[in-house]
């Protein structure tokens, strides 16, 4: 490696993340502006629908809630040394996990149904995930393709079961039957509303909390608690963790089973706290958002919860952007995502030296 | 089963495997130079948009290629840029390169022409049309490219040195050969076989562009080039394999076997996928990456 670039840890942490997310909307703001748009009546829009009203703002929520669990299932593996692609897959497992479940046990009351679909979920999750990371602990296989291939494998399957399994016999579209009532994770509106609160309606659900509570369980366990340790030494230096005593491969193993788990958070708060059923691609591809939202939050929670809001800001009111200026299509926040994995992730290095080029300036000027 | 229903598989197999096949050469010239390429299914999608609109402009399918050709190499350069000049994570611009790509070609495309995304339906001089036993010349070119490839590569100054980039780049530098100047070809190539593959699927086998008719490809042809150990012959075995498997999955729908009873489709389309985990494991036979593969060069290690 060349020299580590010496830069203040603000800069590090704060400063350089903040330079490539600006970067990334100038040119976002360019690919509007070259098919005729105007990026900053496009940016009101966003901005209105997302945060504007208190719908919006629930979506908004819902969307982040999304996004934390997949940005922590990334950033669990980063840790790690490893990139887990697989957070479609893993998702789209967990879903399986829920309906498998929820439909089987339906005699159950809410307060152990829910509990119960939520493990599912992870379990599922843990097992898509866990398979790649044995195979790659164990026999070397990379596991950037095999979770590309678990990926795909998990698309063929879900479309094999809801249409030919678990479909209910007399309905046309491939998704299973409505879970039983008990076991919907209750919707804010309806909290609040218990406590005497008014909020508007929105898909918005508890599951928020969880989300939340997951981040700080990941905070603890990385950076607070012996097996976080380990999975730092081995994503950092593999044969350092042999010498103390840490076997890489039952860490690469342990970090894809959390990483997996973790991802399974997205099939609760879509399925369980919105769709009550499970249906074909509802994991929409925030899988891969999720490696924008890690990349972003520089693979600590609080960057996570953050960056989050604002991929939850962008579907959000690019969803309302789409309906006001019909040119923009919602496919602006793939791109969006795209730039920001390409500056914050692949070009990092460009914008580390840009800013620590400035810093070494600013030390010579001063000596 | 008759003869003909052979020929109609066979027929239909290499209509599915090209495509497949010009972009698992693209990913071996990349990756055999140690640039490893999972923006595949994004080059080729770019390439897909760019051809059918250029075709759809200028009234030419060889026209619509070019600039396929062009938009893909410009891509694939932004890969290089990343991954080459600023040894930034390539796998992580892979995965940048195909959500551009998803939502680039969908943005413009529906800017453009306000069909959802498509562009208009090609037709006559649009298109390319048939030259040889119901094939387009685009058929026979990339097929032209393995032997082309396989001789490149293996027997020439410019392949030894492409491979040992791959293999071992801090040899080639002490040899006084550019790792970047190499690399950087290899990237091209590969945008250019990329443009080839999107070209065929928006241009050649159907008449006009879908946004996401990629489909995941790329994916399979990633797959392949894993099948075929990073060889050009074998990734013609490979490809071809992966489109017969295609084929056949439409033509066995519903069909019964002694023992095993009605196979599903998705059974034969996991397939690809399936044998390429079983194969990485090590179970039948091993898949070793070019060495460097991955790995940024930096000179003064």
């Amino acid at each position: 490696m060349s020299a580590p670039l010496d830069l203040p840890r603000w800069a590090d942490t704060v400063l350089v993340p903040a330079i490539s997310v600006t970067a990334a909307f100038l040119v976002a703001g360019l690919v509007v502006l070259a098919i005729g748009e105007n990026p900053l009546t496009a940016t009101r829009w966003l901005l209105q629908g997302s945060l504007g009203t208190g719908e919006g703002l629930g979506f908004t929520l819902f969307y982040m809630t999304d996004f934390i669990f997949v940005g922590l299932a990334v950033a669990v593996a980063f840790h790690a040394g490893l990139f887990n692609i697989g957070g479609e897959g893993q998702a789209t497992l967990a879903g399986l996990g829920i309906a498998l479940v929820l439909n089987n046990f339906t005699f159950l009351p809410g307060f152990l149904l829910i509990p119960l679909g939520i493990l599912g979920a992870a379990a599922f999750g843990a097992m898509w995930a866990a398979i790649p990371g044995y195979l790659q602990a164990k026999r070397g296989s990379h596991i950037v393709i095999t979770t590309i291939m678990f990926n795909w494998l998990a698309s063929v399957l879900i479309v094999y079961l809801l249409v030919n399994v678990l479909r209910e016999p007399q309905s046309m579209n491939p998704e299973t039957r409505a879970f039983p009532e008990q076991s919907y994770i209750p919707f804010m509106h309806d909290v609040f509303a218990a406590f005497g609160v008014e909020i508007p309606n929105s898909q918005l659900n508890l599951t928020l909390v969880l989300a939340l509570a997951a981040a700080y369980f990941v905070w603890l366990l990385i950076y607070r608690s012996r097996l976080g340790f380990a999975i730092r030494v081995v994503g950092s230096n593999p044969s350092a963790a042999v010498y103390a005593g840490i076997s890489p491969a039952r860490i690469i193993i342990i970090a894809m089973v959390l990483s997996g788990a973790l991802a399974g958070g997205l099939a609760v708060n879509e399925l369980m706290g919105y769709q009550h059923r499970l249906l074909l691609e509802f994991t929409s591809g925030y899988g891969f958002v999720g490696i924008a939202v890690a990349l972003m939050g520089r693979a600590h929670p609080v960057g996570i919860i953050l960056a989050s809001l604002l991929f939850g800001i962008l579907y959000q009111g690019g969803a309302e952007l789409a309906f006001e200026q019909p040119a923009i299509t919602r496919d602006m926040v793939v791109v969006i995502g795209g730039i920001i994995i390409l500056f914050a992730g692949a070009l990092d290095g460009l914008f580390r030296r840009l800013v620590a080029h400035l810093f070494t300036r600013q030390k010579l000027a001063r000596a | 089963m008759d003869l003909g229903l052979l020929v109609t598989i066979f027929d239909s197999a290499l209509r599915l495997s090209i495509p497949l096949l010009a972009a698992c050469l693209a990913g071996l010239w990349s990756e055999r130079s140690g640039v490893v390429d999972i923006g595949l299914e994004g080059k080729m999608l770019v390439a897909a948009f760019a051809s059918a609109a250029g075709a759809y402009a200028l009234g030419s399918a060889w026209a619509g290629l070019l600039i396929g050709i062009a938009a893909s190499v410009a891509i694939g350069l932004v890969h290089g840029f990343a991954s080459i000049s600023q040894r930034g994570n390539q796998i992580v611009s892979g995965v940048a390169i195909n959500m551009l790509a998803a939502g680039l070609t969908a943005i413009i495309g529906n800017a453009w022409y306000s069909q959802g995304g498509r562009t208009p339906p090609l037709e006559g001089d649009q298109r390319f049309g048939s030259v040889l036993f119901g094939h387009s010349a685009l058929v026979y070119i990339v097929l032209l490219a393995v032997p082309v490839t396989w001789f490149v590569l293996g027997r020439t100054r410019f392949g030894l040195r492409l491979r040992a980039v791959g293999e071992n780049p801090a040899a080639v530098d002490t040899a006084g050969i550019s790792v970047t100047g190499l690399r950087y070809t290899a990237v091209v190539i590969a945008g250019v076989l990329c443009g080839f593959a999107g070209a065929y699927l928006s241009v050649g086998q159907a008449a006009g562009f879908l946004p996401n008719m990629t489909a995941g490809r790329g994916f399979i042809a990633l797959a392949a080039l894993i099948f075929a150990k990073w060889r050009a012959w074998p990734a013609l075995g490979a490809c071809f394999l992966f489109g017969l498997l295609d084929a056949s999955a439409n033509q066995l729908q519903g069909l019964s076997l002694p023992g095993i009873g009605e196979v599903p489709v998705q059974a034969i389309q996991a397939l690809p996928y399936l044998m390429t985990v079983i194969l990485l494991a090590g179970v039948i036979g091993r898949a070793i990456p070019p060495r460097a593969a991955g790995i940024p060069y930096v000179k003064e290690r």
